[in-house]
């Protein structure tokens, strides 16, 4: 589904101009508090009107000024909010099924058992908001949205008032939705690590501009992209091979073979790696008998300074890694663009899903 | 109450609540509306349109029934059309009556009403409209049923309100047993009349206990809000 945002806007001192254009399925709006971020879920929801813009939502102009305007109960675009807003006077039950029975075309009863079942809502349906837990909330919220068939799904920070814990109840649910529906999603977050986990695009806004865009598996570990937003890691996705004897799990994926901890994951299903910038420790020469149980061949792509360390861009198959080493060290090996490096990464530090 | 009260204050009585009720019931929509209005919209003429909604409250009851005479009397424009047009006649009827204690407990119900509008979260109203639903939709499914303690606390408490109404309805519709007598213009006639004393006080209890009654069922009903 694709998704064309322009909009100008102006609040008080704060300007939104931004404009993009994506084809992910699950696209990420990236940045820090105060960017702009909800302005522009608001405004592709039909919540906000902007002063001038465009969208269009799977070729379906909703918004055009100053012509059209398509009101938010007409756009079928279903918005998962922070602060939940579940309807107090409504059980469980009623809430979910409040968008579901507005929907043109409504789920049939086999796909609402599944959902209840994805979300783990059973237990919950005879209950009051008033009587859930805020990551219960998140659910019963996410299940209410998702019932309503919507054309593409919004979520705008809808792990941002979850503690840690909470939020990482919520996000294999996220991944799951991600993973195993065709739902498409815009989802806002100013946390890299649900960006890396659940997006194929990323579109990073800051100060009401777009940065940056690209997919999730080329900016995240670009390192020409400016210092800090995103945190500089590779993501990968890869395929669960086999659960070995010796407790590591064996993953493929596009450049080599990767080992981790114990997944618990059937074999053949796909699973998202993140391999943080800092983890990857580089070797000239290929080395043997040390306890980190990840040796990739690749190539040096690109050699950025930045500051006191140096961020090397690597090659590795078709996959892009990237490594944050000092720049002692770059010196020391004598690193250079296009010479064949190892890229030793520890087991336990590969950044993995649940 | 029938040994204790004499067939005509029954009747003053009996009356007295009818007003009230379809006083109360009347105003309830358009009350509803204009506390919508004033709640969820930020326009320009919201304070002109607060102060107005207020000035039944401030206003000496006396004055309002005059300017009910004016409008809707047999004379006046709205009330000499109403005539004309549909036979519909308020003055020296208990329909007059129930308008004149609308009038002037319509800012009650507009306030409580307002209030809980004001309490209950807008963001719910914004995920309605996400998930499809129209305004009409959201008036009876999300906006209404939250604030329905308020809304119902706000009709208690003009029913209440309303039963004491004297200035207005002996201005407009005059002092009529059994069409326009309310129960404050009953113990008014009784204390006009020699020794009406002890049917005045007859009914001044009555109307202690009712409103007793309903001002107690209103703080209850406005307590009860949805969180």
């Amino acid at each position: 589904m694709s998704l064309e945002v322009a909009l100008k806007h102006r609040l008080g001192d704060f300007v939104l101009d931004v404009a993009f254009a994506t084809k992910g399925r699950v696209t990420a709006l990236f940045g820090p508090s105060g960017a702009g971020k909800s302005r522009i879920i608001a405004s592709v929801a039909g919540l906000m009107r902007p002063r001038q813009g465009r969208i269009v939502v799977g070729g379906r102009v909703l918004t055009e000024t100053p012509r059209l305007f398509v009101p938010p109960e007409a756009r079928r675009l279903a918005v998962v909010f922070q602060d939940s807003r579940l309807f107090p006077h409504m059980s469980v039950d009623d809430n979910l099924k409040f968008g579901w029975r507005r929907a043109a075309v409504k789920a049939d009863a086999a796909s609402i058992a599944h959902m209840i079942d994805l979300l783990g809502l059973e237990g919950l349906l005879h209950r009051y908001p008033r009587d859930l837990s805020g990551g219960e909330k998140a659910r019963v919220a996410l299940g209410r949205a998702l019932l309503a068939s919507p054309e593409m799904l919004l979520l705008d920070e809808p792990l941002a008032s979850l503690d840690a814990a909470r939020r990482d109840e919520i996000l294999p649910y996220l991944e799951r939705l991600a993973r195993e529906t065709a739902l498409p999603m815009l989802y806002v977050s100013h946390q890299v690590d649900e960006v890396a986990r659940l997006a194929d695009e990323i579109v990073v806004i800051e100060n009401g501009r777009v940065r940056l865009q690209g997919p999730v598996f080329e900016l995240l570990a670009d390192v020409d992209a400016p210092v800090g937003v995103p945190p500089l890691g590779a993501v990968l996705d890869a395929i669960i091979e086999e659960h070995q004897a010796d407790g590591l799990t064996r993953l493929s994926f596009n450049g080599g073979v990767l080992f981790v901890p114990s997944l618990f994951r059937p074999d053949g299903a796909q699973v998202r790696v993140r391999l943080r910038a800092e983890d990857l420790m580089l070797a000239i020469e290929e080395p043997r008998a040390i306890s980190a149980n990840n040796v990739l061949s690749c190539s040096i792509a690109a050699i950025m300074p930045a500051g006191d360390h140096v961020d090397v861009q690597l090659r590795c198959g078709a996959t892009r890694l990237v490594s944050r080493i000092t720049g002692a060290s770059a010196a020391r090996l004598k690193l250079a663009s296009g010479q064949p490096v190892y890229a030793v990464v520890k087991a336990v530090t590969v950044a993995r899903e649940g | 109450m029938n040994g204790f009260l004499s067939p005509a204050e029954m009747t003053a009585l009996m009356l007295s609540l009818q007003v009230s009720a379809v006083a109360v019931a009347a105003a309830l929509p358009f009350a509803l509306l204009t506390a919508l209005l004033i709640a969820r919209h930020r326009f320009a003429g919201a304070g002109v349109v607060d102060a107005v909604v207020h000035l039944p409250l401030v206003l000496p009851p006396v004055a309002v029934g005059y300017l009910l005479l004016v409008v809707f009397g047999g004379r006046g424009p709205v009330g000499a059309w109403l005539w004309e047009a549909f036979g519909i006649r308020f003055v020296f009827s208990w329909t007059g009556a129930a308008l004149a204690s609308a009038l002037i407990t319509f800012p009650l119900q507009v306030r409580a009403i307002r209030l809980a509008l004001e309490a209950t979260d807008a963001g719910l109203g914004e995920a309605a409209r996400t998930l499809g639903a129209g305004w009409w939709d959201r008036l009876c499914n999300i906006t209404v049923p939250l604030a329905l303690p308020g809304i119902v606390s706000g009709a208690i408490t003009a029913f209440a309100a309303s039963l004491g109404e004297f200035g207005a309805i002996i201005t407009f519709v005059s002092n009529i047993p059994g069409e326009t007598q309310t129960l404050p213009l009953a113990i008014y006639a009784a204390l006009q009349s020699p020794g009406g004393e002890v049917v005045a006080a007859r009914l001044c209890a009555v109307s202690i206990m009712l409103a007793l009654v309903f001002v107690t069922a209103g703080n209850l009903a406005a307590r009860r809000l949805w969180r």
